[in-house]
C-alpha cells in the first residue's frame, strides 16, 4: 500500500527517546505528519501520545532523536520556539488563564503594542486591535456564540472554552495544529462542533495532529491513524482499510501489520 | 453547523439569572465594589453619627482636617500595599515587606546623617540624594533576594519571605543598633515626603500622598495595560497555562518581587517623611495591615484577580475605621475587631464570586 512519495513530511521525529527518571515515555518513536492532513495519534493510556506532541511543540525536549520541519532539522526549546515555526498546540489541560477574557487568552504570551511612543515607550498593548482580531478569527471559524469577547474565560462553557484554544491556535499563520484530546470533556453537540472546527482548519490548508480515544471521532475526521504502543509507533494506517476493531487490537499488541501493509506514506 | 442551536428547555432553565447571580456576577467583573460600598458605609455612618447624633467627637469627622490627616494617614500601608497587591496577584505573599521598608529607610538615613569617620555604609557621606537612591537601590535588591530564592529553588513565598522578614530585621540591627535617627539630624530632603502644602483651605495635602496617588495611577496603567502586567494575573492565575502559552513564568515571578522591592524602597522614603524620623521599630504590623487592605480590596490571595484600585479603598477602609471609632471614643480592640470581620468577609465574598459561570 506504501508508496514511495517525494512530498515531504511538516513535521517529522526520528528515533524520539524521552524517560522520566525510571518511566520511558517515548521509545524510538517515529513519526511523521504530511501538509493538510488530520493525523489521529491514538494509543492506550500512558503510551507516550501526550510526551510525544509535546517534544513536536516545544514543552519537552527530547532525551535523543531528530526533529524536522518542513525538512528543516530543528531542536525546540521552548513552546515559543515551536510556534516561531508555525507549531501550535491546544494541550490535554487545556492551556488557558481562566480569569483572563477571551481576547487576552488568544493573545497570551504575544501581546500586540500600539504602534508609536505608546507602545515603544509605555509599552501600552493595542486592546482595541487585540479585541478586534480576536472577534474576527473566533466568527472566521464558526464559534462565536459568547456574548461578549471581553467576557473571562471561566464564565464560558466547557464547549467554548475549548473552542476557544483550538482558534487560539488556529490563528497567527500557524501552519500545524496539535490538539491533545479536544473533546474529552464535553457533551455530543460540543465534541461535533470542535471536529467541525477540525475539518475547517482542514480545510483551509492547516496540518493537524488529532489525539483522541475517541474511535468514531478518529474515524470521522482523520486521513490517516498513527497508532502508539509502549513510547513506540506501532503501525500508521487509514480509517478506510482498516476497522475500529483492528486499531484497537493494533493499540494492545494483539495484532500486528507489516510495514508494506501501513500507510506510512501521505494520502491527501 | 448553525451557531444558535435552539434552546431547549433544559438550557433555558440553566440560563435563568437570579438576583444573587447577577451581583455575583458584576463583582466577579469589578471586585472592588464591595470594599467600595463598605467604605461608603463606613463614610456615611461616621458622618451621621458625628454630624446628626453628636457621638463622641466624630463631629469633626467630615470637617477638612480630618480628611486630609486620614488621607495622609494612608501613605505608608497604601503604598506598600502596592507592592504586596502586585505580589499577591501572583499568589505569592510577601512577609518581609516591613522589614526590607525598615532596612531601606534605616540605609537612607545612616547615609545621609553619618560622615565617612563613622559611617557603617560610607558610600554617600552626606548627601541626601545618593543616600536615598541608594536605600531605593538596597529595597530593590533585597526584594531581589526575595525572587532569587522562590525562582532558583522553587521555595514557597510564604517561607521565603517568612525568612527573609527576619535576616532583614537582624540585619537593620546588626549594622544600624536600634538607634533612631530624628528630623533634626538629617538634611532636609531626606524628609521632603512629608512637605504639605495648602492647595485650598483647611485641606492640606503631603508631597508623600501625591507620590503614593501617582505609584497608583502608574501601576495601575502598568498591570492592566502592558503585556508585563497581563503576566502578572496570568501567572497568577494559572501558571502551568502561563508557560504552555509562551511566559517566562520564572522571569515573571522574580521581576515581580524586583517590582516589590523598588517600592518598598520608594515607601520607605515616605515613611520617613511621615514619621519625621527614621526609627527602626517603626511599624511592626505593617506586613499583616498592607495583606488586609489588599485582601479586604477585593483581590484574590489565590493569586490572578483583583484591582490595584480596590487596595486604595481597602487602605482607606481601615484608616476611615482607625479615624472613626477613636473619635467615637471606642476602644482600638474595636477597630481590630471591625477589621478581622471585614478581612474573613473579604475571603468568604471572593471564594464566592470565584464560583461564577455562564
Ligand atoms: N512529567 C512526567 N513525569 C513522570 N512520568 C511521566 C511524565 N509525563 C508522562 N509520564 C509517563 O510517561 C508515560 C507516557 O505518558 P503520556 O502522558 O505521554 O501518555 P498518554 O499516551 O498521553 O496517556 P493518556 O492517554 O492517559 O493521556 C506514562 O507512563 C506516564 O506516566
Ligand atoms: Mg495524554
Amino acid at each position: 500500500m506504501t508508496t514511495t512519495t517525494d512530498i515531504q513530511p511538516i513535521v517529522q521525529g526520528k528515533a524520539l527517546n524521552k524517560s522520566f527518571g525510571r518511566v520511558i515515555g517515548l521509545n524510538e518513536c517515529d513519526f511523521e505528519l504530511y501538509p493538510g492532513e488530520v493525523l489521529a495519534v491514538v494509543g492506550d493510556n500512558g503510551a507516550g501520545k501526550s510526551t510525544l506532541i509535546k517534544c513536536l511543540s516545544g514543552a519537552l525536549v527530547p532525551d535523543s532523536g531528530e526533529m524536522f520541519i518542513n525538512g528543516e532539522q530543528v531542536s525546540f526549546k521552548t513552546t515559543h520556539d515551536a510556534r516561531s515555526k508555525g507549531v501550535e498546540t491546544v494541550y490535554q489541560t487545556l492551556a488557558v488563564a481562566p480569569a483572563l477574557d477571551i481576547s487576552e487568552n488568544l493573545y497570551l504570551g504575544r501581546e500586540v503594542r500600539k504602534k508609536g511612543i505608546l507602545g515603544k515607550l509605555f509599552r501600552s498593548l493595542d486592546k482595541k486591535h487585540m479585541r478586534e482580531t480576536s472577534t474576527k478569527s473566533l466568527s472566521e471559524l464558526g464559534v462565536l456564540t459568547v456574548q461578549s469577547i471581553t467576557q473571562p474565560v471561566e464564565t464560558l462553557s466547557g464547549g467554548q472554552r475549548q473552542a476557544v484554544a483550538v482558534s487560539r491556535a488556529g490563528t497567527f499563520g500557524s501552519k500545524v495544529v496539535i490538539l491533545d484530546e479536544p473533546t474529552a470533556a464535553l457533551g455530543v453537540n460540543e465534541s461535533a462542533r470542535v471536529l467541525k472546527l477540525i475539518k475547517d482548519l482542514r480545510d483551509r490548508g492547516m496540518s493537524i495532529i488529532l489525539i483522541s480515544h475517541n474511535m468514531p471521532q478518529v474515524f470521522d475526521v482523520a486521513d490517516r491513524i498513527h497508532i502508539q504502543r509502549l513510547g513506540r509507533r506501532a503501525a500508521v494506517v487509514t480509517p478506510e482499510a482498516r476497522t475500529m476493531n483492528d486499531v484497537v487490537a493494533i493499540m494492545t499488541g494483539a495484532l500486528t501489520i507489516p510495514v508494506e501493509d501501513q500507510q506510512l506514506a501521505p494520502v491527501r | 453547523m448553525s451557531q444558535t442551536a435552539p434552546t431547549t428547555a433544559a438550557e433555558e432553565f440553566a440560563s435563568r439569572v437570579t438576583p444573587m447571580q447577577r451581583v455575583q456576577h458584576v463583582l466577579h467583573r469589578y471586585p472592588w465594589v464591595s470594599p467600595l460600598v463598605v467604605l461608603a458605609i463606613l463614610i456615611i455612618v461616621f458622618a451621621f453619627l458625628g454630624l446628626v447624633m453628636d457621638v463622641g467627637a466624630l463631629d469633626n469627622f467630615a470637617k477638612p482636617g480630618t480628611i486630609s490627616l486620614m488621607l495622609q494617614q494612608t501613605v505608608i500601608i497604601g503604598t506598600l500595599a502596592i507592592a504586596q497587591t502586585i505580589v499577591i496577584l501572583t499568589a505569592g505573599i510577601d512577609l518581609s515587606i516591613g522589614a526590607i521598608m525598615v532596612f531601606s529607610q534605616m540605609v537612607m538615613a545612616n547615609l545621609a546623617v553619618y560622615t565617612t569617620a563613622s559611617n557603617v555604609l560610607p558610600i554617600a557621606g552626606q548627601n541626601p540624594i545618593l543616600a536615598v537612591i541608594l536605600g531605593i537601590i538596597v529595597g530593590t535588591l533585597a526584594g531581589g533576594v526575595n525572587g532569587f530564592l522562590i525562582v532558583r529553588f522553587n521555595l514557597p513565598p510564604f517561607i521565603v519571605t517568612l525568612g527573609t522578614l527576619s535576616i532583614f530585621t537582624a540585619l537593620t540591627l546588626i549594622l544600624f543598633k536600634a538607634r533612631t535617627i530624628q528630623g533634626k539630624e538629617y538634611p532636609e530632603f531626606l524628609g521632603i515626603m512629608g512637605k504639605d502644602f495648602q492647595p485650598f483651605g483647611g485641606f492640606s495635602v503631603t508631597v508623600g500622598l501625591i507620590v503614593m496617588i501617582a505609584l497608583y495611577i502608574i501601576f495601575a496603567y502598568i498591570l492592566r495595560g502592558t503585556a508585563w502586567g497581563t503576566h502578572v494575573y496570568a501567572v497568577g492565575d494559572d501558571p502551568v497555562a502561563s508557560e504552555l502559552s509562551g511566559i517566562n513564568v520564572k522571569r515573571v515571578l522574580f521581576s515581580v518581587y524586583l517590582v516589590a522591592g523598588f517600592i518598598i524602597g520608594i515607601a520607605a522614603w515616605i515613611t520617613i517623611g511621615r514619621l519625621g524620623s527614621a526609627s527602626p521599630n517603626v511599624a511592626p504590623e505593617i506586613n499583616l495591615e498592607t495583606i488586609t487592605a489588599v485582601v479586604i480590596g477585593g483581590t484574590s490571595l489565590f493569586g490572578g484577580r483583583g484591582r490595584l484600585i480596590g487596595t486604595f479603598i481597602g487602605t482607606l477602609i481601615i484608616i476611615v475605621l482607625d479615624f472613626g471609632l477613636s473619635l467615637a471614643g471606642l476602644d482600638q480592640a474595636y477597630r481590630v475587631l471591625a477589621i478581622g470581620i471585614l478581612v474573613i468577609a473579604a475571603v468568604a465574598v471572593d471564594q464566592w464570586i470565584r464560583k461564577v459561570r455562564a
